[in-house]
């Protein structure tokens, strides 16, 4: 993919060596922002303080110092992580006027390495949804056709990344979210392991599958921003320890591996198209040295439903503090305390959020939990234990990211449905926890569509090992 | 008709933990003296993004108390989510444990009226706090309420006891005890005052083998009033019934100047709580070596202090006044052990004399401080060997005790500077005793004819010769010995 930047890493270092400026990243990044905005990426800029970030980086590297290894690289922030500078909305009405008191650990640790965050990118409202049309505010348009939709949720992150608004952008992912907007696009878009990267300080949605992960031009780049982010935090308990060095110096080896064909995600209704682009991408893995072979996974159709429940009831307890009682909107004309709590929800929150908070309350009633949501995680136990026995036989499993490639903008929002069913091949990967990653695949009638590898728990620097070679056999 | 009845009593304690910090964040748990939202992080405030993360010495607490509760603290237990709005919740749900609580069973035993009686302990969980709302009166103030969140994340170790009461004084006891052993374990200030253990009190009453219907009487925090809630509500529900009504199962609040429960809730207003799994808190699993540590460090609980207290001989009323006071407890035990039980005895009624003021408070768990003492276990042993030598009288030891708390001379010396060292040379004795006999002959001769009461008057008269140092004793055989009585 060509692009006006260069690799994160190379930027670094020319900003370090000054022969780059911070000061002009950042004014080229916001000059890519403002010419683009017709795609409505961009819910804010934070283009105050970026700059005197900027400025402050520029100076101590006149002084001589060491400025860290995303020196002067500006980045975009989906709205969801908490970021000084501009509002927090997670582009819904109720958090409007929000501003952040504290930042994402996920920011922090990016700004102690010198990358800025110049902007907060498009979303659904509180990232439910696979399209962006959710967004309370505006719908993004997919930078290679604009009547059609980005994907979901990160879709402002993703299209940022492919109209080169900045080298890279930040995404959240809880049953696809930031996979299927990069295969929809045209991006990298990589799923760490489940408690790779601390959630503390980003909205939550489904807290048991919310990760959070960097969305890219290339693998080698993702990986960079990831070794950055990841690692324990004091401020998320479910954070697991890692080193920089788990992303770092990709091997690229493909040779010898066991790649894994998901039956299911192979099967009739996958669009024609997809198919062919997934099946050339497998037929090149198998030249370059792959063990290539079918796997069934008999779960996985049960997957979709058992995450409509699961996430909707995380969701139905995650947006309960939202009651309009200390920031955020509130209805200032209410009678009673009965009546403030229930019009400032009803009035803050969209379509989408009311109807998983409806589905999520329903499913957690006392005598329908054991039917509901216990079945569920009964389900969910199983694809675990499908997964771990699909990881026995083979290092890799692969399939697409979605049934199509992206959809125009409007043709699903009637039917809630139809739209969760966008999700049906990347909500497995988010109930089991393992890493993903979508990477560009070819085109399909001109639009994008990605290939989705996937590894066991904590293979991440083999999933992006095997995904950058993969990559580089595909452009 | 009152006799036919047999009430049931359960008690649902919570136990506010003496950590530094809150439950799930960095901030003070301290909230008395503090300013409205002054301790506040961003999880207590509910701020997106937020996420709890466990104080690890509240499980140690946790873990401590099981073992006071003659418990053991669970392998594994978890944290679930209660949900309902208020706003002094500000995440919209209580985090606390559901289906696997820290502590599972347990008893204490009680001593009510001289009986035995133990009471099972069904489970303890840990759980975070609300907030305080105050809803202030009078006008203009009624179209608003207050919130203050600096109580909101404290951890609280809610302790429910089996339906085993069946009176007011078990139901008493049993809380008295709970505090007891919550401020020996050392996991709770116990200040009842500041409402660091508040109790819930389900009662019921029934003519047959059948539990009645109960209600729950919440937020009471005097012994006295957990015995009053029973009392009330035991006749209040039998007066119901013999009226023909039937008792709803609510939930009450208790009046403490009219003595009164009174109805706050029905059942009909009762929540669908929606439990489950907290997703953002791991379970707790603690391995086998650490609870055995945890076991190891446990101090002195007050069964084995009454234990030890009856083998030095002292009747239960003093063991449990002795008991009021961790302090005093703790310094008796240890003079017994430097010592023996006589010394023991001693230094415990000096204890308990020194402590007398204060005793309705500690009593009633008000008591902000304990008394300070700033004499020392050895002085007191001094003092104590000095009395068993004759040395000092029960009057002049007091009043050698009361001089050593503003001195720090041994008792000794101290002892000597204030004159107060009993007279027991014979010498130096016989010489008054002869005075007082050639001063006194008339009772002289009356104590040598068998009037022995006189001998009293006499004893008196060299104590005051000898300006309070005879050793009476002495004095007594030296007034027999002069007058060729012995």
């Amino acid at each position: 993919m060509s692009s006006v930047w260069m690799s994160v890493t190379k930027i670094a270092s020319k900003v370090q060596a000054g022969e780059l400026k911070a000061t002009e990243l950042v004014e080229q990044s916001l000059a890519m922002i403002a010419e683009k905005d017709e795609y409505r990426a961009i819910i804010a800029t934070t283009s105050e303080r970026a700059r005197s970030r900027a400025t402050e980086i520029d100076a101590k590297v006149a002084n001589g110092e060491t400025v860290g290894v995303l020196a002067g690289v500006p980045f975009i922030a989906k709205d969801n992580f908490l970021v000084f500078g501009a509002e927090t909305t997670a582009a819904s009405n109720i958090l409007k006027g929000f501003d952040a008191p504290y930042q994402s650990t996920a920011v922090e640790r990016l700004e102690a390495a010198g990358a800025i965050c110049v902007a907060k990118a498009n979303l659904d409202a509180f990232a439910h949804g696979s399209s962006t049309e959710n967004s309370d505010f505006m719908v993004t348009k997919n930078p290679v056709d604009p009547t059609r939709v980005p994907g979901g949720s990160s879709g402002g992150s993703a299209a940022a990344v492919v109209l080169d608004l900045a080298p890279f952008a930040l995404g959240t992912d809880t049953g696809g979210s930031i996979r299927l907007p990069a295969s929809f696009c045209g991006a990298v878009g990589y799923k760490p392991t489940y408690g790779l990267v601390s959630r503390s300080g980003v909205v939550a949605m489904a807290s048991s599958t919310d990760v959070i992960g960097p969305l890219t031009r290339t693998v080698e780049d993702a990986a960079v921003v990831m070794s950055v982010m990841a690692g324990k935090d004091r401020l998320d308990s479910t954070t697991i320890d890692s080193t920089p060095a788990e992303f770092l110096e990709l091997t690229g080896e493909l040779k010898g591996k066991k790649v894994g064909v998901i039956k299911e995600y192979m099967s009739e209704g996958l669009d024609a198209g997809v198919r062919a682009r997934i099946e050339a991408a497998i037929a090149k893995m198998e030249e370059a040295g792959a063990l290539v072979s079918e796997i069934s996974l008999p779960s996985l159709p049960l997957a979709l439903a058992a995450y409509y429940i699961i996430c909707p009831a995380e969701v139905s307890s995650n947006l309960s503090r939202y009651d309009g009682q200390r920031y955020g909107y509130t209805y200032t004309e209410a009678e009673n305390l009965s009546e403030s709590f229930s019009k400032s929800r009803s009035i803050g929150f969209g379509k989408e959020a009311k109807r998983r908070i409806m589905i999520g309350t329903y499913v957690l009633s006392s005598g329908y939990y054991d039917a509901y949501y216990k079945k569920a995680q009964t389900v969910r136990t199983k694809l675990i234990q499908e997964f771990q026995g699909a990881f026995e036989q083979f290092d890799f499993l692969v399939g697409p990211v979605a049934p199509t490639p992206a959809f125009k903008i409007g043709e699903n929002t009637a039917d809630p449905l139809q739209m969760y069913l966008t999700d049906i091949m990347t909500v497995a990967v988010s109930l089991a926890g393992i890493p993903a990653v979508s990477i560009p695949a070819g085109l399909s009638d001109g639009l994008p569509v990605g290939l989705q590898i996937m590894a066991a728990q904590r293979k991440d620097k083999e999933l992006l090992s095997v995904a950058q070679a993969t990559g580089e056999l595909l452009v | 008709m009152r006799d036919d009845y047999t009430a049931t009593i359960g008690i649902e304690c919570h136990v506010q933990l003496k950590t530094v910090t809150k439950l799930f964040s960095a901030v003070g748990n301290d909230a008395r003296e503090a300013p409205p939202n002054t301790l506040v992080s961003h999880i207590d405030f509910g701020l997106p993004g937020a996420l709890p993360v466990l104080n690890k010495e509240a499980v140690h607490l946790a873990m401590r108390a099981a073992f006071a509760l003659g418990s053991e603290p669970q392998k594994f237990s978890k944290f679930d989510r209660k949900h309902y709005f208020y706003p002094d919740l500000p995440l919209g749900y209580q985090i606390t444990q559901f289906d696997e609580p820290i502590i599972l069973g347990g008893s204490i035993t009680v001593d009510v009226d001289g009986q035995q009686k133990t009471i099972g302990i069904t489970r303890a969980h840990l759980e975070a706090d609300a907030g305080k709302s105050t809803h202030p009166a009078g006008p203009g103030k009624s179209d608003y309420s207050l919130v203050d969140l600096n109580r909101a994340g404290t951890p609280l170790l809610e302790i429910v006891s089996e339906p085993d009461m069946h009176a007011a004084a078990e139901a008493k006891a049993y809380a008295h005890e709970l505090y007891l052993r919550m401020k020996y374990a050392d996991v709770s200030e116990a200040n009842l005052y500041y409402g660091n253990m508040r109790f819930d009190v389900n009662v019921s009453v029934s003519k047959n083998m059948d539990l009645g219907t109960r209600t729950e009487t919440k937020n009471i925090n005097s012994f006295r009033a957990v015995e009053k809630v029973v009392e009330y509500e035991i006749n209040r529900q039998i007066e119901v019934l013999e009226a023909g009504g039937q008792i709803d199962q609510e939930t009450r609040g208790w009046d403490d100047a009219k003595l009164k429960t009174f109805s706050q809730r029905s059942k009909e207003d009762a929540h669908d709580y929606r439990y489950f799994p907290d997703p953002d808190l791991p379970p707790v699993v603690l391995n086998q070596e650490y609870i055995e540590e945890v076991r190891a460090e446990m101090p002195v609980l007050p069964d084995e202090f009454r234990a030890l207290f009856s083998e030095i001989g002292l009747d239960s009323k003093t063991s449990s006044d002795l008991l009021a006071v961790p302090s005093t407890a703790a310094r008796v035990k240890r003079v017994y052990e430097a010592a023996d039980a006589s010394h023991a005895k001693r230094v415990a009624f000096w204890l308990l004399q020194g402590q007398k003021a204060t005793d309705a408070s500690i009593e009633e768990g008000n008591s902000t401080t304990e008394p300070s003492d700033t004499i020392s276990d050895e002085k007191y042993l001094t003092v104590s060997r000095m009395v068993a030598d004759n040395k000092l009288s029960s009057t002049t030891a007091k009043e050698l005790l009361t001089a050593l708390r503003t001195s720090t001379a041994n008792p000794e010396t101290l002892a000597g500077e204030l004159n107060l060292i009993q007279e027991s040379n014979e010498d130096a004795l016989i010489t008054i005793v002869d005075r007082v006999l050639a001063d006194n002959a008339k009772a002289a001769e009356d104590v040598k004819n068998g009037e022995m009461k006189a001998i009293g008057f006499l004893v008196g008269q060299v104590m005051k010769a000898s300006q309070g140092k005879a050793n009476p004793g002495l004095a007594q055989q030296l007034i027999k010995r002069q007058l060729g009585l012995s």
